[in-house]
């Protein structure tokens, strides 16, 4: 019996037997539209990480002088001691790296800390408060949609001023115009010039809830010891200047801190790319984790298609009878079974696709977390779902090839 | 008149034989016994003969029948079927030949229900490998001959007893079988289906087709030319009917 006869006769069987074969195409479909789903969110968050989040909140071209690395998965203690041992970031290093630098670079001062904001009797908890220079706003990319940002005047006289995220402005003034309104960041008055454009949310975490005030205004000693800061923002204009700068910068700081050849930088130089690497990490741990759970829900669907398998071999022990007395031989019984359980598990696959493509499209739209279809996890759908359906189809399919026609005849 | 003729191990039959069966045994093991259902079976059927096997049962009929229909294979002796010597055939070899030379009718029609008539009819011819086409073809064809023309588009379960029986002769006759092996083709029709039945089998008949009839309805046996009789696993009676 040729392939398309036993594939003819299977979906024959399938549409004659329509809730049946519906329960065992189950589990495939659970299977395949889950494994779709879940590759779809880690495919989705990979893409937006490294074309939107890394460039957007970390800059093009951009590294940062940090006394150590602004993401850091799983280090072990030892190795946070020694980061804490590390001299911190001073104002006079940044100084000297702006002096000497040979690029042409926009570069920016940054320390956070997380304090209230409070007007009137209102008061915003958990606000990231950043105390940076003016071309912070440069280079983290922050549109300003009322108001303006400081100036660099204002920056270097410390003049308290505030430019809010678009959450703190709507907790704070609601509709109203925020502008001109004296806020208290930790207890210190400071005057409203801006509000920056709404962001959004990044993997469900808000973007918004921060407030910008001048490096050097009062505030600064809520978040760092006086002439010290958190960060040093460089900006370049290509990536090869960048990394011109990057090591102009290592040479600067190793000799300020008189670093011998042999000894390691106690400071960090971190670009986007670090922060890529560190979702790489966890994207390889949900990679794994994630078929984990997809193998789970397609073994139970090929137990299910075994047993529904069975039972049809056992229901149909005559036909099988029959077909043997008019000339099937073990391969075509074998096939035909085979056929059936493999068009199962395709047709549920197929549907497990639709379904899965529908589940991303939902979770992009409703959900913060971004997903995308990746085309490999539904090439990887087909071809698992057809797998599940030949492995559990080969054992009811011998037993039913075995069959002795004499016998199955004679089954009532 | 027999048409048994002496027959040593090692000749070859005749070319007009279809069957012989030379000391054919079957036993089977039953654990704690040994059932002997055939104890050493000689006979001989030639081309175009219309044969009855009878007995009672318990007797070996269907053993022997199975044997025929190459369903079994004999614990010893040779079986012949149309020149071939199909005794020591393997599993694969013999649903070949039940294929090719074999037309089965069964006592419970065995249709696919959820088939229509055509398609039923069908069935032997794809594993023989044929085209769709040649098959409702040649499936179309040997409907018409055993007078569904008419029904080839309706399930089993729209036809009545006597038509069910016809599209299993009909499946039987398609792929132009040596014999057409009937068990108990009537058991389960009434008096006047029978005898339609018996009349299809008697017309196939005349135009040459060789027929063995397993039953044991002494009236059915009555219609073939030739009745053989089982007792014990052993041939008892063997004779010709006067036509």
């Amino acid at each position: 019996m040729p392939f398309y006869e036993a594939m003819r006769l299977a979906l024959q069987t399938i549409r004659s037997q329509k809730l049946k074969s519906g329960f065992s195409l189950l589990g495939v479909f659970i299977g395949v539209a889950s494994l779709i789903g879940a590759w779809s969110i880690v495919n989705g968050v990979n893409r937006y990480m490294t074309e939107r989040f890394a460039q957007t909140l970390y800059g093009v071209n951009t590294f940062q002088l940090r006394r150590r690395p602004m993401f850091t998965p799983n280090v072990p203690d030892s190795v946070w001691r020694a980061w804490a041992r590390r001299p911190r970031i001073r104002f006079s290093d940044a100084e000297a790296i702006q002096a000497s630098l040979t690029v042409p670079v926009v570069t920016a001062w940054q320390s956070s800390d997380n304090v209230s904001v409070g007007y009137g009797n209102k008061e915003a908890r958990d606000i990231e408060l950043n105390t940076a220079s003016e071309r912070y706003f440069d280079i983290k990319n922050l549109k300003i949609s009322l108001g303006r940002p400081f100036t660099g005047e204002e920056n270097r006289s410390g003049t308290p001023v505030v430019v809010l995220g678009y959450a703190v402005a709507q907790r704070l003034f609601s509709d109203r115009t925020p502008l001109g309104k004296s806020v208290k960041i930790g207890g210190i008055p400071y005057r409203v010039i801006g509000v920056v454009d709404k962001q959004g949310s990044i993997l469900g975490f808000p973007l918004d809830r921060f407030v910008v005030v001048p490096a050097l205004s009062p505030a600064q000693n809520l978040v760092n010891p006086p002439g010290i800061l958190d960060a040093f923002l460089i900006k370049a204009h290509s990536d090869i200047e960048m990394r011109e700068a990057m090591s102009q910068a290592e040479g600067i700081m190793r000799s300020r801190r008189h670093l011998r050849p042999q000894q390691d930088n106690n400071f960090v130089l971190e670009t986007s790319e670090g922060v890529q690497r560190f979702w790489a990490g966890i994207s390889r741990i949900l990679m794994i984790v994630l078929p984990g759970v997809v193998v789970v829900s397609l073994v139970i669907g090929g137990i299910v298609i075994m047993n529904i398998m069975l039972m049809a071999v056992a229901e149909r022990t005559r036909e099988i009878g029959l077909r043997k007395s008019l000339g099937a031989r073990r391969r075509d019984v074998l096939r035909q079974f085979l056929a059936e359980s493999t068009c199962i598990a395709a047709v549920g696959a197929t549907f497990g696709i639709a379904a899965g493509i529908v589940l991303t499209l939902g979770i992009d739209k409703l959900s913060p977390l971004p997903a995308s279809v990746s085309p490999m996890s539904i090439i990887l759908g087909v071809v698992m779902g057809a797998g599940v359906g030949v492995v559990a189809g080969v054992y009811p399919a011998s037993r039913a090839a075995k069959l002795d026609p004499i016998t199955a005849l004679r089954q009532e | 008149m027999s048409t048994a003729q002496l027959f040593r191990t090692g000749d070859t039959p005749r070319p007009d034989v279809i069957i012989l069966t030379h000391k054919l045994t079957r036993e089977y093991d039953m654990g704690s016994e040994l059932v002997r259902a055939l104890r050493g079976v000689s006979m001989q059927i030639t081309k175009n003969e219309y044969v009855a096997i009878m007995g009672p049962s318990g007797s070996g009929k269907s053993t022997l029948m199975n044997l025929i229909g190459c369903l079994d294979t004999p614990t010893s002796g040779e079986y012949w079927l149309n020149g071939q010597k199909v005794s020591d055939l393997v599993d694969d070899e013999l649903a070949h030949i039940r294929n090719k030379e074999i037309g089965f009718v069964f006592q419970t029609f065995n249709l696919l229900p959820r088939a229509n008539a055509l398609h039923n009819v069908e069935l032997p011819l794809i594993y023989a490998g044929l085209s769709s086409r040649q098959r409702r073809d040649r499936a179309a064809q040997a409907l018409h001959r055993v007078g569904l023309g008419n029904r080839m588009d309706h399930k089993p379960n729209e036809l009545s007893g006597g038509q069910r029986q016809r599209v299993a002769i009909a499946r039987a006759l398609v792929n132009e079988p040596s014999i057409l092996l009937a068990d108990e083709p009537t058991g389960n029709l009434d008096s006047t289906t029978s005898t339609e039945i018996m009349g299809v089998f008697a017309e196939l008949h005349r135009q040459g087709q060789t027929v063995v009839m397993v039953t044991h309805e002494q009236d059915i046996a009555a219609n073939a030319e030739r009745v053989v009789t089982l007792r014990d696993g052993l041939v008892a009676t063997d004779q010709a009917r006067a036509a």
